[in-house]
């Protein structure tokens, strides 16, 4: 298609739109299937321990209740840790809904009552009284750091000599930082909706970043292998909650297997802190410089919290090793086994926590040298990935930070902590670096041409909010020269084309790539197909001796000698094929990655300690964007993450009973609309014809992550205070 | 609606008749003392456009509009509004053609997942009904009990902004027709 007329890189409004604006839009608890029986989970109320029993006898009695469902007499399920182990497991040994009367953290699902309606399902739970042989627990990272192990992680090996540069380094900072549990908290609570079929197969609509992953993971569960099908067009937020299938399915399946009825689980709010989060850490960071800034020597070591059965683990050390130019590099991850459940991927997970430290740290490097914070940048800029030594494909970030400081006015900022006020609000201006890898995993798709000239592509992704149906649909239109109007694709359906988890910013990369090749494939059969009619005028003619634009084929140097794709399928049918695109063999010989500049005002009122983020410039290098406009969204959405992480967000733990506190959306604190100023979005331009045909790298996490560092450098230019524990509330800033 | 569940021994309790004008149609409906107006709509009436995100009234997906202010229907029973007249997202467009809302929503991409989207739309309209959204930060105040998790703000705040007074025309508009 031609660059003028090309859906490629133009912000067009989201092929879903008109659904999610109508209330048509059906998210996984909202399918109606006849006879529905609705689930309500009891979970434990001690952390670690042995159930003695169960007594269910009060919830039966209550007319309208049809099983409560416990470890005691649920259906068959596998006893080894394999059929368990999903496409984002943690080392070790996944956790067993209903499996035994063991008990491994707080919240754990222990019961499911049955029941005809919501409410009824809902009272019942309420009646279940469980007797708990009780064991000591320990939820407290700080006060369990004595047994920590190392992390079963590929860490790259430690470059030069880093104790004995930090040793005679003329500048050397040695920081400690932490940072808190949080929890995912995507607006639609995870649910299950399990249509039991006459024939005893089951029809799922799952809250999931990934259909084949349930799919699999219930097969192996239940021992049901071809009977699972799982179907989730709509998912309502997630940041990383549905990469692993969530207890809440397979109790929703077991009930289904047992009353061979359609049973719907949905999770209240509270039983969204009963699974994955990030976790907390405690990170130290030394660092050593020459007098002008220039690194010398970084060691990095993060402490993560874990489970007692997973060893959760994430990238969060390794960016201190290839963002910068820096030959000494040392980095270390041990992680504290607890009684909780296991961490759980989260928004950029690793980055947002290891590169908070890095770039807290760099600011302090920056008033130690008394050097611009975006200078020093500057000097410690490489264009080479030093964990794996190679070249970055690309690495716009010099122009992140000279186009980012330019829009935020950064030339105007005094370096002095303190010395920007407004009336009683202290201003200050901080800013950070934002890196993420730019994966691509192997992923299929299908393309197929009907009989009425429409192209519906297809792959088994799913859209978390990131606007998958409305990027897949750019790329197959682009690449099929094809309006928009005129292309479907279809994505949430484990039957379709194998596609990997939803998440990682790699799905453009991943799904993009196979969704392009897939049209080119299809290319290649709508040529061939017109070359049947011995009179064609494509014949003896290759695919790049044509041209596909407003739905005709046509040669490239005779225009006017074009077909009608309509009138091709019409003589030979539907026109089909499948691609599966795997990550190019050019890529293995460079490293590839996201980044951005992120700058951030905050006003500080001196006498209450209140933070606002009053202005953010977020300056992001990742390639060829595929829609400017779901792209800065997505951007958006990360930097009212970041504020999160940096002002708002932590779980709260009660060690004594090993129970969250605040599980709810008034005492989790979230950024609301009014916590949230003006945020200024920048993509600056970036070749990269290593990393996917595409140039595409993707957006979903860079946007967060820098965020909270920016923050946090921000409050230090306004008050003067370091404050290395996040969120920074008001309390640490009096 | 056959079932009337109690506790054995206790009296039975019956469904009570309730009438509401939902989206503009009059409905008359069977409802338990104890079910909530979000329950009614989403479970009993299959209308899902109104989301349950929390259940306690902290998140305002359930945001609905009753006799045209914006309420809660997590918060309050069905079984309370004999006689209301009710308003769901299901119901601000006019056949094919969008809200100036709902429109407005699309064009500036104010939503990601979709999820608190229709509490969004509910509660801007009620909004602009009691005379708010005077200026950025007033809207910025006035929604700030409808959470978007995907950070969708900047773009919500200016699809209010955009569509802002041609929902007051449309709301003095109905007032005018009304006796």
């Amino acid at each position: 298609m031609n660059s003028s007329t090309s859906p490629f890189g133009k912000p067009l409004a989201r092929v879903d739109g008109p659904l999610k604006v109508t209330g048509q839009a059906h998210y996984a608890g909202e399918f109606h299937v006849p006879g529905l029986l609705y689930g309500s989970v009891v979970n434990s109320s001690i952390a670690r321990g042995r159930i003695v029993s169960i007594d269910a006898s009060a919830a039966e009695a209550v007319p309208g209740v049809v099983l409560v469902l416990t470890h005691q007499n649920r259906p068959p399920i596998a006893s080894y840790d394999e059929p368990y182990e999903d496409d984002d497991a943690a080392d070790g040994s996944p956790f067993r809904p209903l499996f035994n009367d063991r008990i491994l953290y707080s919240g754990q699902p222990i019961a499911l009552v049955v029941a005809e309606n919501l409410e009824l399902a809902r009272h019942a739970g309420s009646l279940v009284r469980v007797e708990y042989a009780a064991e000591p627990h320990h939820t407290d990272l700080l006060s369990e750091l004595e047994t920590m192990h190392k992390a079963p992680a590929e860490l790259p090996s430690p470059r030069g000599d880093v104790d004995g540069v930090l040793r005679g380094a003329m500048l050397r900072l040695d920081l400690e930082y932490s940072t808190p549990v949080e929890h995912h908290n995507p607006m639609e609570p995870h649910a299950s909706t399990v249509h039991y079929l006459p024939d005893g197969k089951l029809e799922i609509y799952d809250k999931t970043q990934g259909v084949q992953n349930c799919m699999r993971y219930l097969e192996g569960v239940f021992g049901m292998e071809g009977q699972i099908r799982i179907l989730s067009p709509f998912v309502g937020g997630a940041f990383g909650s549905g990469l692993r299938p969530q207890y809440q399915l397979p109790l929703a399946v077991m009930a289904a297997l047992k009353l061979k009825r359609s049973v719907r689980v949905t999770l209240k709010r509270q039983q969204m802190f009963t699974f994955g989060y990030r976790p907390r850490t405690v990170q130290r960071i030394a660092i050593g410089a020459a007098p002008n800034g220039q690194l010398e020597a970084i060691s990095h070591q993060a402490i993560g919290q874990t489970s007692r059965f997973e060893d959760f683990t994430e990238h969060e050390v390794e960016w201190s090793g290839m963002l910068y130019e820096c030959p000494n590099v040392k980095l270390d991850y041990q992680l504290v086994a607890l009684d909780v459940y296991t961490p759980l991927d989260m928004r950029a997970p690793g980055a947002t926590i290891g590169v908070y430290a890095l770039e807290c740290a760099m600011d302090e490097l920056a008033y130690a040298a008394a050097i611009d914070p975006v200078a020093l940048r500057m000097r410690n800029f490489t264009a080479h990935n030093g964990n794996e030594d190679k070249p970055y494909s690309s690495k716009e970030l010099r122009q992140c930070y000279e186009q980012g400081a330019e829009r935020f006015g950064w030339s105007r900022r005094s370096m002095e902590p303190r010395s920007m006020r407004d009336g009683h609000q202290l201003i200050g201006w901080g800013m950070a670096t934002g890196v993420w890898e730019a994966m691509q995993m192997p992923a299929s798709a299908k393309a197929c041409l009907e009989p009425d000239g429409r192209l519906v592509v297809s792959s088994a992704t799913s859209d978390i909010g990131t606007g998958t149906y409305t990027v897949m649909t750019q790329i197959a239109a682009d690449t099929m020269g094809l309006p928009m109007e005129q292309v479907e694709f279809r994505l949430g359906d484990s039957n379709l084309s194998q596609a990997p988890l939803e998440g990682g910013s790699f799905t453009v990369s991943s799904v993009g790539s196979a969704v392009q090749q897939a049209c080119q494939a299809l290319q290649q059969k709508i040529l061939d197909a017109a070359q049947q009619s011995p009179v064609s005028p494509f014949t003896g003619v290759t695919l790049d001796g044509v041209v596909f634009d407003g739905g005709r084929m046509q040669l490239k140097d005779r225009p006017d000698t074009a077909v009608e794709l309509t009138q091709i399928v019409a003589v030979s049918g539907v026109l089909e094929v499948e691609v599966k695109a795997e990550p190019g063999k050019q890529r293995e010989n460079y490293a590839s990655a996201t980044h951005s500049a992120v700058f951030v005002e905050v006003r500080v009122d001196e006498s209450l300690g209140t933070v606002k983020v009053s202005r953010v410039v977020s300056a992001v290098a990742a390639g060829r964007v595929v829609n400017p406009k779901t792209a800065a969204n997505q951007i958006m959405g990360g930097v009212v993450w970041g504020v999160g992480q940096a002002l708002q967000e932590e779980t709260q733990i009660d060690h004594t009973l090993g129970r969250y506190m605040n599980h709810n959306l008034s005492e989790y604190h979230i950024p609301v609309n009014a916590d949230i100023g003006e945020i200024d979005v920048i993509f600056v331009e970036e070749k990269d014809e290593i990393v996917n045909a595409l140039g595409s790298k993707g957006v979903g996490e860079i946007g967060i992550v820098g965020v909270a560092a920016a923050v946090a450098n921000a409050i230090y230019h306004a008050t003067g205070k370091r404050i290395r524990d996040l969120p920074i509330t008001l309390d640490k800033l009096l | 609606m056959s079932a009337t569940p109690t506790r054995e021994g206790a009296t039975p309790v019956a469904a009570c008749p309730i009438s509401l004008e939902l989206n503009g149609r009059t409905r008359q409906l069977e409802v338990y003392p104890w079910t909530t107006l979000l329950d009614l709509l989403r479970e009993q009436l299959q209308l899902t456009g109104t989301k349950k995100g929390c259940d306690h009234g902290q998140c305002g997906a359930c945001t609905v509009l009753l006799n045209g202010k914006r309420i809660n229907s997590c918060l309050t029973l069905a079984i309370m509004h004999d006689g209301a007249s009710l308003t769901t997202i299901e119901g601000l467009a006019e056949g094919d053609e969008l809200h100036p809302m709902q429109a407005a929503f699309v064009e500036h991409d104010a939503f990601q997942c979709g999820y608190c989207t229709p509490g969004q739309i509910c509660s801007a309209v009620g909004m602009i009904a009691e005379g708010r959204a005077n200026g950025r930060d007033d809207i910025r105040e006035q929604m700030s009990g409808n959470l978007c998790r995907c950070g969708a703000y900047p773009n919500i705040l200016a699809a209010i902004e955009d569509a802002a007074s041609e929902t007051r025309e449309r709301l003095s508009a109905v007032q005018q027709v009304k006796p």
